[in-house]
């Protein structure tokens, strides 16, 4: 139990990693040469192998290993960073996800790309000096075999020897690291003399057992190569003030990263070491900064501070969040009822309670949003996860394309992102396959050869946009219409706007792509995309300019918990109307209702004749209202039927409503999206003027039985 | 939440009975959650007659079936002592209207018979078993069949 949730943590820490990774990269893109960003990178990809150690996950491990051998390489400078490198770190990176995924799921990866991938990372390090490449066995055999001593011949590489200062921090000591099993992993590299420098040590009656008083030094000859020490001290580089130098003129290690002038100021020197005559003065060819302590001389090393470390973050499990959420939503549901309370008692003024009810009710709100914010995530990790679809699907149809995205620090609720990831997903690929021209046509075009694929997030007025733009050719709307035609989804008659054709790409059954490529069209098709938005309770629009390319826009609420609605009378019940949806309302004039046939019926708005849907006849709760001219009408705009008034009894209000779902415990229900609970603890619907319309109270909406029930116990 | 359909290893199970439609029947006490009074509730709109509408269960949206309904014995009259059982079955939360909640039965395991062997195939799959009391027969209600879709039909 206690080893599931160690790794449980490591791989949520993988997750993050990779994310730290896949930024990284993206970062090393713009600049390569910024050693910082390069050596996030490494430390990413290192602590996953790390981690996946412990758990004996040698696949992980060793592929790992593999893509971090070359990247140190990188690091050091040895290996040039081309267009080439990059992408081939790309797909490394996620065949390196690949490979955690496939780990935590306990399924086999992918071997196949896996054995490519390898093969060309290794090609990298082939180009490299025989030394080095000794040096990747040899580290990799130390790592599988842990610290037993290696048994490579020793005579290959030649035996250098090395001088490390080691300063621990009090902090060392406090995170329970040892130094002797330290110098004992060294001691198995070769011959190592030790000695302790007292000389900080205090008079006995100032001696703090806390701190750290004594520095070491060290001689270590090894044939190892210098990255192996830094293994080593891997765990405590934060901890403590280190410096490992080698003693050899004939150096064949690369121009280390980090070069620093050997005179460290606090180092003591004590005449006990045997080589130390010849060594004290020979100049020290190079002085190797420990990649992750980031401040080169501080004595006493904070914790960790990296400069580009995320913020501090705490873990919570979600459920304590949802359940935090659903009682703050009880809270307010509580001080409406309250509120209605305290006005039906119609106290005298001079009670002042209304100042503090509405003191109360701000807090309440003011909780509300804190709890919500809780669940509000940046779209970043969502947006990195589309690189890889965009390099994945430009590979598999031969095109370039970039990924450009923007506002990827906009925070959406958590659920959003995660039911957004399919769609998106499609969308993106969609936008590579369909949207983009083949290089020769972009050439033709007079573009650049390279399609970029924009993916932006805003906050727009109480909404989420997210944008999906290729500069592609845009849309062959000819070609949409013809295809429609076919498929026998419009008349071949019919006349269409241009908006309606590029919705004709909506439609179920729909897929431009006359052959079925790899990629996109296998099927599943844009209908699919607009279903999941609107499950989550937005909508996907369509623009597109011939030869400038195509953008898909989705609009999401902010928050999938709270909704602003118009709280209105349906027959004798009292509903929720989300007022997201509603244009404009209008009391109707006589004169301006007109009657089509037995029982159509329109108004004219400023000379558009726009149809009337009766709410309640359409929920089949009465016939209708008996005066026609009575009542109110919600004018809103729906996909199936266009411009449409909705007439209902009256508004009563205008409030933000905590939205419950009907579908956990009941089902699905037409025309309604979900419910709520009113101030008085009474239960109103909250209605989907879209499936509304769609119900025709001609037919009434048959089995009602089945369809309501089907989705009941796997809602 | 607990596990209802694979009981304690004990053997001894406790039941709720009450009536509807005018036959006795039982639940286990373990998948009941509470028992309220009849409040009205909000009617949902093309639901069949034996979905009464959605009640406001601390928060929670709940339906409320009634029972005889279901069950194809007519509908539950209006009445003081109908009560409405709070049930959960799986992940779902639902009210069932009944006419009365009669008393707490104790009984062995080996004192609940199998459903006897009748025509309907829909009847067997409500019942899970029936527990004879004196006179009478309780029937132990399935409470996976009442949420199951097929089960719309009379017994």
């Amino acid at each position: 139990m206690s080893t599931n949730s160690i790794r449980d943590t490591f791989f949520e820490e993988c997750e993050e990693l990779l994310e730290a990774l896949v930024e990284g990269l993206s970062a090393m893109e713009e600049n390569a040469e910024d050693m910082e960003v390069v050596n996030a990178v490494f430390r990413a990809v290192h602590s996953i192998k790390g981690g996946a150690g412990a758990f004996a996950l040698d696949r992980l491990v060793s592929f790992a290993h593999t893509f971090e051998t070359v990247m140190d390489k990188v690091r050091s400078q040895v290996l040039k960073v081309d267009e080439e490198l990059m992408l081939l770190f790309h797909r490394s990176g996620d065949q390196l996800a690949d490979l955690v995924e496939a780990a935590r799921d306990g399924r086999e990866p992918n071997a196949e790309s896996e054995a490519t991938i390898l093969k060309e990372l290794e090609a990298h390090l082939g180009d490299a000096d025989k030394e080095e490449e000794f040096s990747f066995d040899a580290m990799s055999l130390d790592f599988d075999a842990g610290p037993v001593a290696l048994d490579l011949p020793d005579e290959v590489a030649s035996v250098r020897r090395f001088d490390i200062r080691f300063n621990p921090t009090p902090a060392l000591y406090a995170n329970g690291h040892e130094p002797l099993l330290l110098f004992d992993a060294l001691a198995e590299l070769g011959a190592l003399s030790v000695s302790a420098d007292l000389g900080r040590l205090p008079e006995f009656d100032a001696f703090d057992p806390n701190d750290a008083v004594i520095d070491w030094q060290l001689s270590l000859e090894t044939a190892e190569d210098e990255t192996v020490l830094h293994e080593i001290f891997e765990f405590v580089d934060a901890l403590c003030d280190l410096e490992i130098s080698v003693c050899e003129d004939a150096d064949p290690q690369p121009a280390p990263a980090h070069i620093e002038s050997p005179a460290a100021p606090s180092l003591i020197d004590l005449p006990d070491m045997e080589d130390d005559g010849e060594d004290d003065d020979d100049p020290a060819p190079a002085l190797v900064q420990v990649a992750s302590s980031s401040k080169g001389g501080a004595k006493q090393a904070a914790p960790r501070d990296e400069p580009r470390g995320p913020r501090p973050t705490l873990r919570v499990d979600l459920e304590r969040v949802d359940r935090l959420i659903n009682t703050v939503g009880e809270l307010i549901i509580n001080q409406a009822m309250i509120s209605q309370r305290i006005e039906e008692l119609e106290l005298p003024a001079v009670a002042h309670l209304t100042n503090e009810l509405e003191a109360y009710k701000l807090l309440a709100r003011d909780i509300q949003e804190g709890v919500m914010a809780i669940r509000a995530q940046p779209v970043k990790p969502l947006f990195q996860r589309m690189s890889r679809i965009v390099r994945e699907a430009s590979e598999a149809t031969g095109k370039k394309s970039k990924l450009v995205t923007v506002g990827d620090s906009t925070e959406v609720d958590k659920t959003v992102i995660e039911r957004l990831a399919d769609p998106l997903t499609h969308m993106v690929r969609n936008a590579v396959d369909h949207g983009l021209e083949a290089p020769e046509k972009r050439l033709e075009a007079g573009k650049d050869p390279i399609g970029s694929i924009r993916l932006s997030a805003s906050h727009r007025s109480g909404s989420v946009f997210i944008e999906i733009a290729d500069d592609g050719a845009g849309l062959n709307r000819p070609r949409i219409l013809e295809k429609a035609v076919e498929k026998g989804l419009v008349s071949p008659d019919a006349e269409l706007s241009e908006q309606e054709i590029d919705n004709l790409l909506f439609l179920p059954g729909f897929s431009t792509a006359s052959e079925v490529s790899n990629l996109s069209g296998r099927g599943v098709g844009m209908d699919v995309v607009k279903n999941a938005v609107a499950g989550l309770g937005g909508r996907v629009s369509i623009s597109s300019a011939p030869g400038n390319g195509t953008t898909f826009t989705i609009v999401l609420p902010l928050t999938l918990a709270v909704m602003d609605g118009f709280v209105i009378s349906i027959s004798d019940q009292t509903m929720v109307i989300p007022i997201a949806s509603i244009i404009e309302t209008i009391r109707p004039n006589r004169k301006d209702l007109h009657y089509i046939g037995t029982s159509g019926e329109v108004i004219s708005v400023r000379g558009a004749y726009v149809p009337i849907v009766d709410v309640a006849r359409n929920l089949g709760l009465s016939a209708g209202e008996t005066d026609i001219s009575g009542g109110v009408l919600l004018l809103v705009s729906t996909e199936t039927q266009g411009l449409t008034a909705l007439r209902v009894g009256g508004i009563h209000d205008q409030r933000q409503v905590v939205i419950k779902s009907l579908e956990s415990n009941y089902g699905a229900i037409p025309g309604v999206s979900a419910a709520t609970i009113l101030g008085d603890g009474k239960i109103a619907l909250i209605l989907d003027p879209d499936e509304l319309v769609k119900l025709n109270p001609a037919a009434p909406f048959l089995p009602p039985a089945s369809s309501a029930r089907m989705e009941l116990r796997h809602a | 939440m607990l596990d209802v359909v694979e009981a304690p290893t004990e053997t001894q199970f406790e039941f709720i009975t009450f009536s509807s439609g005018d036959q006795s029947f039982c639940l286990e006490i373990t998948q009941i959650r509470e028992i309220r009074r009849w409040t009205p509730v909000t009617k949902l709109p093309h639901t069949p007659d034996d979905v009464l509408g959605v009640m406001n269960l601390r928060g929670a949206v709940i339906p409320i079936f009634d029972l005889a309904a279901r069950f194809g014995l007519g509908t539950t009259a209006d009445n003081e002592r109908n009560v409405v059982i709070v049930a959960a079955a799986g992940g779902t939360t639902i009210g069932l209207l009944v006419e009365s909640v009669s008393e707490i039965l104790s009984v062995d395991k080996s004192a609940i018979q199998e459903t006897p062997d009748i025509k309907s195939e829909a009847a067997r799959q409500a019942i899970l078993g029936v527990i004879s009391v004196g006179e009478s027969m309780v029937r132990v209600v399935n409470l996976d069949a009442v949420l199951d879709n097929d089960m719309g039909g009379a017994v």
